[in-house]
């Protein structure tokens, strides 16, 4: 049996979390995920701007903080802390740590051959969509393939305490340090099907062990101390999730299963690059205290292809907020809406989308949300999309005007006009896996 | 009766781009197919009204005793395109909470 813990479930988790992993309680391997699906994007620019970053910030200072303790207690770390530089994260991990020693995963990158693959015949057509990448070809910010665990293993075997990747499965993160420490081949589908199971439900950190639980919520204990989930994986497959005795939150049937059903589509078909997981076919059992048994997961071949995450340059857009208090508040609020609609109208502004919410009423569920009655305020909130940035700039202008033009009582735009951001859009596809060539490099 | 799915379900909620995804989860597995028979996706998709532009699909893990619902076109361009405050759907688990759904008092057995 290993014990693989996951201290980060995105770039922004809780910075204690992988700390108190290492130091509350025995573990073999620490994972950390720290790339959602436009970090990628935000990352390249940081690079464009100083070829020495683009990659996590937080992980090399968290490794000189850890480092003791790996040496001490023989605990490998495997992260996407990366980003589109990997071997800049990790000159980084080794200037502030350089007791460790540091293997990086490459070929992830694949924004430089872009017009040779489009050239090749790969089109790269959205997978939501179906439009060819042609349609935004030049406004192309990064590309990504996620890469599966066999090439972390591969890291691993080199002896490294570190293994640094850019993009990669998520789920993949969990499953190499299984791959490597079983020897699991590559078409060892259950087994490799049960990996990523329990990476699944790691992956997003504290999201399995009572945070953000809708069941019970309220008596789940000390969430100020929640521990990070842990699991326990054995040479079959099959695994306990679990987390450190004496810290907060609680591993249960109701906490595992929200996470094992989030951010699915198909459960009976969970395409990794490494096997395709049934995640109808697995047993959840309570096995004691904080402690949920994880067996019978099925595994099918490994898909011919893989998937590419590209980011591109999408607009501008700007989001404004205004408070109105009672009596009245959700009318006055709407008169303000239209009221701002209006005057976008007349200056002739065209805006791919306009959208309007109103906090305290409908923002979170819509038209699903119970009707409000007599609200004591309500927060408008405006956002503008669109290609035109002189439209989006003059937008921001036309909500502070109404604290004097508009309906009354209105308040809270202390914060000032609304702040223009750069859109970038997310375009999932799919490519050839022959054409992708994952390579491993030790970093000296 | 008639009752809010809260009294036998919990829910969690997320995103992929513009799809978002509902686990709607029984609290005893023995009301499973409560679930099935009453949370449809023509139900799920009529819930959500307008704010669901793309279809809806059910998937079922009987295994777990819990239902996905994916839903297409439901987070106004989702991840960074949207202008709404819950662009990644993390809140619309917790809203289908409200949906109303008919059983028997024997079948809840409680």
């Amino acid at each position: 049996m290993i014990r693989i813990a996951n201290g980060q479930g995105f770039w922004g988790d809780w910075l204690e979390a992988p700390v108190r992993l290492v130091e509350q309680g025995p573990i073999d391997y620490l994972t950390l995920d720290y790339l959602a699906e436009v970090t990628m994007s935000i990352l390249q620019k940081q690079k464009q701007k100083d070829a020495a970053l683009g990659y996590a910030r937080d992980f090399p200072p968290l490794m000189a903080r850890l480092a003791g303790w790996m040496r001490a207690r023989n605990i490998k770390v495997v992260a996407n802390a990366g980003g589109v530089n990997p071997l800049a994260c990790a000159r980084e991990v080794r200037r502030l740590a350089p007791e460790l020693k540091v293997a990086v995963v490459l070929g992830d990158d694949i924004s430089d051959r872009i017009d040779g693959l489009l050239a090749s015949g790969h089109s790269l057509r959205n997978l939501d969509t179906g439009e060819p990448l042609a349609a935004v070809r030049g406004r192309v910010l990064s590309a990504n393939v996620y890469l599966g665990a066999f090439p972390l293993a591969q890291a691993l075997a080199t002896g490294a305490d570190v293994v640094i990747s850019g993009r990669c499965a998520d789920a993949a993160l969990a499953l190499a340090p299984m791959i490597h420490r079983f020897g699991w081949s590559e078409t060892d589908w259950d087994a490799l099907a049960g990996g990523v199971v329990a990476g699944h439900i790691i992956e997003c950190g504290a999201q399995a062990t009572g945070g953000n639980c809708q069941a019970d919520w309220q008596g789940i204990p000390d969430l100020a101390n929640i521990g990070y989930p842990i699991v326990e994986a054995e040479p079959d497959g099959s695994s306990v999730i679990t987390k450190h005795e004496g810290t907060g939150g609680r591993v249960s049937l109701a906490s595992v299963k929200e996470q094992l059903v989030y951010e699915i589509g198909d459960p009976r078909a969970y395409v990794t690059p490494d096997v395709v997981a049934d995640f109808t076919s697995i047993r959840l059992a309570d096995a004691g205290a904080d402690r949920v048994r994880v067996t019978g997961a099925h595994g099918s071949p490994r898909p011919a292809t893989l998937k590419v995450s590209l980011n591109y340059f999408a607009g501008w857009k700007a989001i404004g907020t205004l408070v109105y208090c009672w009596p009245q508040a959700l009318e006055k609020a709407r008169a303000a809406d239209r009221i701002v609609r209006e005057r976008l109208a007349q200056l002739g502004l065209d805006f791919d989308a306009i959208e309007t919410e109103y906090f305290g009423v409908n923002a979170c569920h819509g038209p699903a949300a119970r009707p409000a009655s007599d609200p004591p305020e309500v927060q408008l909130r405006i956002g503008v999309r669109g290609a035109d940035r002189g439209a989006v700039e003059r937008f921001t202008r036309e909500l502070v005007p109404l604290v004097l033009s508009g309906p009354p009582g209105a308040t809270g735009y202390g914060e000032g006009r609304p702040q223009v951001r750069e859109v970038v859009a997310y375009w999932p596809a799919l490519i050839p896996r022959e054409e992708i060539e994952p390579r491993v490099e030790v970093v000296e | 009766m008639r009752f809010p799915l809260a009294r036998i379900a919990h829910c969690r909620s997320g995103d992929k781009g513009d799809v978002a995804n509902i686990g709607v989860i029984a609290c005893d597995e023995r009301h499973y197919p409560i679930l099935v028979r009453e949370v449809t996706a023509e139900r799920v998709k009529g819930f959500f009204g307008d704010r669901v532009k793309g279809r809806v699909e059910r998937f079922e893990l009987p295994n777990v005793g819990a239902l996905n619902f994916v839903m297409h076109e439901a987070l106004g361009g989702g991840g960074t395109v949207s202008l709404r405050v819950d662009a990644q759907g993390k809140t619309l688990g917790a809203a289908l909470l409200r949906l109303e759904i008919e059983a028997d008092e024997h079948e809840l057995g409680d």
